[in-house]
């Protein structure tokens, strides 16, 4: 079931255009990555729709070498991320094998199971 | 006021050609028996899910086919946290007096019922379907993610993690319903195959068939009085990614609102069930609950403190590590083991002393928390 606004027009990775978008409150100044339209903080609708840098800095890693479907099976092992985006938001994605917590790390765009999505890897 | 009255656990591992409601009703029907109470003393039916057989209505499908009639019945739904909510509701419901008997039960053919790549990937749905799932992750992969962050910041290592799966291993080796009965070693654990890095296949709990289930009642049925004595949740995001930082955890929280509902204090625990879905899991509850000390579950696994005859036995049915996960009723069987515990009958595993035990739930990626304290009651 997609959470995203049934009019969201806009898009970013999640439905094939290659960019990093979060959405800022115009009423209380808090950013959300999940895009709704409304700020999950103080409900305002008035949400700016804005385009990240793709860099930031390694959170956390897992190397995944068991997966579940053909399609993802192909890929194994892959590194699932989580990065703090410099703007000031955390974001899921792919990265490099070697990609240790606190690295900085810019995104660009890979094919994985069917689909692009977004690969950090180490800035240099 | 309410009371566990009764308790009732299947075997976990393999049931083959039994159904999700066969395993709820073998479960609920030892549970009855053990309280002392006939299909028509209960009046409250409260069930988790099953992903094999999934319904819209199972509270009812399950009343029908056990042959009850409840005045209240629905199912809850929490992952892995079902059992224990499921529990914390039925003591609110005998105590406002809205039901008098509250059969809980949870039961899945989760291993023969469907693929493991089936149920991975039904599990792996609790992620996020836009922003997450795209990835190709699994349940291990996002307790991956947790485990990378937490031994980052508290200095764990992947053979501290191992001590809690040798751990509940070896607690298994004593209880014949138990899915495992090899024993391992931190050296086994360490060259299992790689799951979801830092995770490995021994620091991840098993798919399982069975089913468990408890009654829930506002007096007592028989000698046997483990009552309620208070009970807390927390829910603070459901997907890792939005997870606060790891000190702000729902574990905190939850366990901070049952010692004030319970009047109880750690210091007082004397057994202790916690959800252990992987190693990881484990090592950061207990030291959330207070337990442990940040960073230093592990050496107290090491020194025996969690052990059968240590200060705060754990999990001593093996857990869902090595008794097994079945879903909904795999921590439950958390539950049937601390009543037996409670009332001395737990055999060739029985504690010195479970006068007072906390029992906490963890469902999604350390998404939503209940904690609860039992008492056994003069």
């Amino acid at each position: 079931m997609s959470q995203r606004p049934a009019d969201w027009t806009q898009g970013d990775w999640t439905n094939e255009v290659k960019v990093i978008r979060y959405q800022a409150c115009g009423a209380c100044g808090k950013l959300q990555y999940f895009h709704r339209n409304f700020c999950a903080v103080c409900g305002a609708t008035e949400l700016a729709e804005k385009t990240a840098s793709g860099e930031g800095t390694v959170y956390a890693t897992s190397l995944v070498a068991r997966a579940a479907t053909p399609e993802t099976r192909a890929h194994v092992p892959y590194n699932i991320v989580l990065v703090d985006i410099a703007e000031g938001f955390r974001m899921m994605a792919h990265g490099d094998r070697d990609l240790v917590i606190g690295d900085r790390v810019s995104a660009r765009f890979v094919p994985f199971a069917g689909r692009v999505v977004p690969y950090f890897e180490k800035l240099r | 006021m309410s009371f566990i009255t009764g308790v009732g656990l299947t075997s976990y591992g393999k049931h083959e050609g039994s159904s999700s409601l066969d395993l709820m009703s073998q479960a609920a029907a030892l549970a009855l028996a053990d309280a002392g109470l006939k299909r028509a003393d209960i009046d409250g039916i409260l069930c988790g899910y099953s992903t094999v057989s999934p319904h819209i209505m199972l509270a009812t499908v399950f009343a029908e086919h056990f042959g009850i009639r409840p005045s209240y019945a629905h199912a809850v739904q929490v992952g892995g946290a079902t059992g224990l909510a499921m529990t914390m509701l039925a003591h609110h419901l005998v105590d406002a007096g809205v039901a008098r008997h509250v059969l809980v039960v949870g039961g899945e053919n989760r291993l023969t019922g469907q693929s493991r790549d089936a149920s991975i990937l039904a599990l792996a749905q609790v992620g996020h379907p836009d922003y997450e799932v795209p990835f190709g992750p699994t349940i291990p992969a996002y307790y991956g993610l947790v485990a990378s962050r937490y031994m980052h910041e508290y200095g764990v290592t992947e053979q501290d993690l191992a001590e809690f799966a040798v751990l509940m291993r070896a607690h298994a080796l004593t209880h014949p319903g138990a899915q495992f009965h090899d024993p391992i070693t931190v050296a086994d654990v360490m060259a299992s195959k790689p799951v979801a890095l830092p995770l490995k296949l021994l620091d991840c709990c098993p798919v399982s068939d069975g089913g468990a289930a408890f009654l829930v009642s506002r007096e007592s049925t028989g000698e046997a009085r483990v009552r309620i004595r208070g009970c807390a949740q927390a829910h603070t995001h459901q997907h890792v990614t939005a997870a606060p930082a790891l000190s702000e955890l729902g574990a905190e929280i939850a366990i901070a609102k049952a010692k004030a509902a319970a009047g109880v204090a750690i210091s007082d625990v004397r057994y202790a069930a916690v959800y252990d879905s992987f190693t990881i899991t484990l090592a950061m509850l207990l030291e959330d609950l207070g337990l442990a000390k940040r960073g230093e579950a592990a050496a107290r696994v090491r020194s025996g403190y969690f052990g059968r005859d240590g200060e705060v036995p754990l999990n001593t049915h093996g857990g869902l590590l090595s008794y097994g996960h079945c879903g909904v009723g795999g921590a439950m069987a958390h539950l049937v083991e601390t009543h037996l515990q409670m009332t001395g009958r737990a055999g060739n595993r029985q504690v010195k002393d479970a006068t007072i035990a906390l029992l906490h739930g963890d469902g999604g990626v350390l998404s939503s928390h209940v904690s609860m304290f039992l008492e056994r009651a003069r």
